[in-house]
């Protein structure tokens, strides 16, 4: 099924944008954060005004700014993902071993990742198929999710095949064991709760059945 | 009198023998120290174990001494890049060891080996394939896998101005791993863009000690890998 928007007819689910909009919704003012490569980089597009948020870049850089302005790039200023970034006035510059002090010391609040799949008990595997002929590669994701107080996920519901993403329990190689706290689709805003997968938002023009005949385990409804 | 300073970059690699393990700064192409790489290669060490976060891109660089087949071993976080083809074909055919390591964990075994800590226990991996085969225990309720410090004969870094101590200051995000890997080495050899006089530096804003750092070469304008990839050159 569709999940773009379109002015024309009545919104079915959130597009990329929106749901990057709606996890952003939940970076509270004052959060240290640490943003994961691709649809998680877009929120810090979304956070509300009047919320002052500092994000952290694993590879030595707190206070990561926008993108530079054409003429202004430098290459000794990147991102995690290598792109070229900027420095906010206040940020601050350090080296590996602290950077990852302050992942795996708890003293990031959030981090938002992209998913491969997500377990019921909050397992997630986000680095590796498993396939043999593949190129092994982790970067920081599996000290990022061992480290940081909260973990949100922002990723399709399924798969391009249509296999559901949200599982019972994962069948690619893991990131992490119960990491995960929050995860946005284009379909649902779902917790993992003590009793497994818990919706409590549902996207426009969706209704339950539909993110519960999508999601590969138990689905709660936990809409008060 | 103490003084650092070498002319050339194939000066301070000279004595580089086959079998080493080097510690190669840079996150991507930032703080990448092209013309120690350069000169390593003109040398031919062979049989290397190299440490960095990359295996580089292109033809240049870390790709090149690769592809010159001087390495036999990576052990890295993130062996695949944009523009990163060297490392990948040899690895599918078995042709260099991986080892793959957490980035927290690679720069905290770094720091450990530095420190004169043989070995910690971190949660990172605890429950993945990669704590397979390693020491587990519980600590205040919670598993921590056990991991090992990383030393390694010599560290090939840059930095943005040194003196003739060895003392050292960096650029933006081209720190990354590189004041971690001057502790950690035996040789610790730095190109800086500009090398100045004992005294020229503030003490407050020092960042990687003398103490940590052999050899200086002046490298007053570094090549730029994604230029030389982006020119399509090669090295040699």
């Amino acid at each position: 099924m569709s999940t773009q928007s379109n002015s024309l007819e009545k919104q079915v689910g959130w597009n990329r944008e929106e749901m990057a909009k709606r996890a952003a919704l939940d970076i509270h003012d004052g959060a240290y954060v640490n943003l994961g490569i691709g649809i998680p980089e877009k929120v810090v597009q979304y956070v509300p005004e009047g919320r002052e948020v500092i994000y952290h870049t694993e590879n030595g850089l707190l206070g990561m700014g926008e993108a530079p302005a054409p003429g202004e790039e430098d290459s000794e200023l990147i991102n995690a993902g290598k792109k070229m970034v900027t420095a906010i006035p206040g940020a601050a510059y350090f080296h590996h071993a602290d950077s990852f002090a302050m992942i795996r010391g708890g003293h990031i609040d959030i981090c938002v990742l992209g998913a491969m799949q997500v377990a019921e008990n909050g397992d997630l595997a986000n680095w590796s198929t498993g396939a043999k002929d593949a190129i092994p590669a982790v970067g920081g994701a599996m000290d990022l999710v061992a480290g940081v107080k909260t973990i949100y996920i922002i990723t399709q519901h399924c798969t391009k095949a249509g296999e559901p993403k949200l599982v019972e329990s994962c069948s690619y190689p893991l990131t992490g064991q119960k990491v995960v706290k929050r995860i946005y689709t284009d379909l649902a805003v779902i917790d993992i709760s003590t009793d497994g997968f818990k919706l409590i938002e549902l996207a426009p023009g969706i209704d339950f059945d539909t993110v519960r005949d999508q999601t590969g385990a138990r689905l709660i409804d936990g809409r008060t | 009198m103490i003084d650092k300073r070498f002319d050339s970059p194939a000066e301070v690699v000279a004595d580089i023998c086959d079998g080493a393990t080097i510690m190669i700064g840079g996150f991507g192409e930032a703080g990448s120290p092209i013309e120690l790489i350069h000169a390593l290669i003109d040398l031919g060490a062979k049989n290397l174990t190299v440490v960095n976060n990359n295996t580089g891109s292109g033809h240049v660089g870390l790709a090149a001494l690769i592809e010159n087949r001087q390495v036999s071993k990576m052990i890295c976080s993130f062996p695949r890049t944009a523009n990163s083809t060297v490392f990948p074909d040899l690895y599918q055919v078995g042709e260099i060891e991986l080892e793959l390591v957490p980035q927290g964990t690679l720069a905290e075994r770094i720091r450990a080996g530095g420190a004169g800590v043989p070995a910690f226990y971190t949660a990172t991996s605890v429950g993945t394939e990669l704590a397979e085969g390693k020491e587990i225990r519980n600590f205040e309720g919670r598993d921590y896998v056990l991991e090992y410090g990383l030393k390694s004969d010599f560290a090939l870094i840059k930095c943005e101005q040194a003196d003739r101590y060895g003392n050292l200051i960096y650029n933006k995000t081209a720190r990354n791993f590189s004041p971690i890997m001057a502790m950690a080495a035996e040789t610790t050899i730095a190109q800086a863009g500009a090398c100045v006089e004992a005294g020229e530096l503030d003490p407050e804003v020092i960042i990687t000690p003398g103490l940590f750092v052999n050899r200086i070469v002046t490298v007053a304008d570094p090549a730029r890998e994604s230029r030389l990839v982006a020119e399509g050159r090669r090295y040699p």
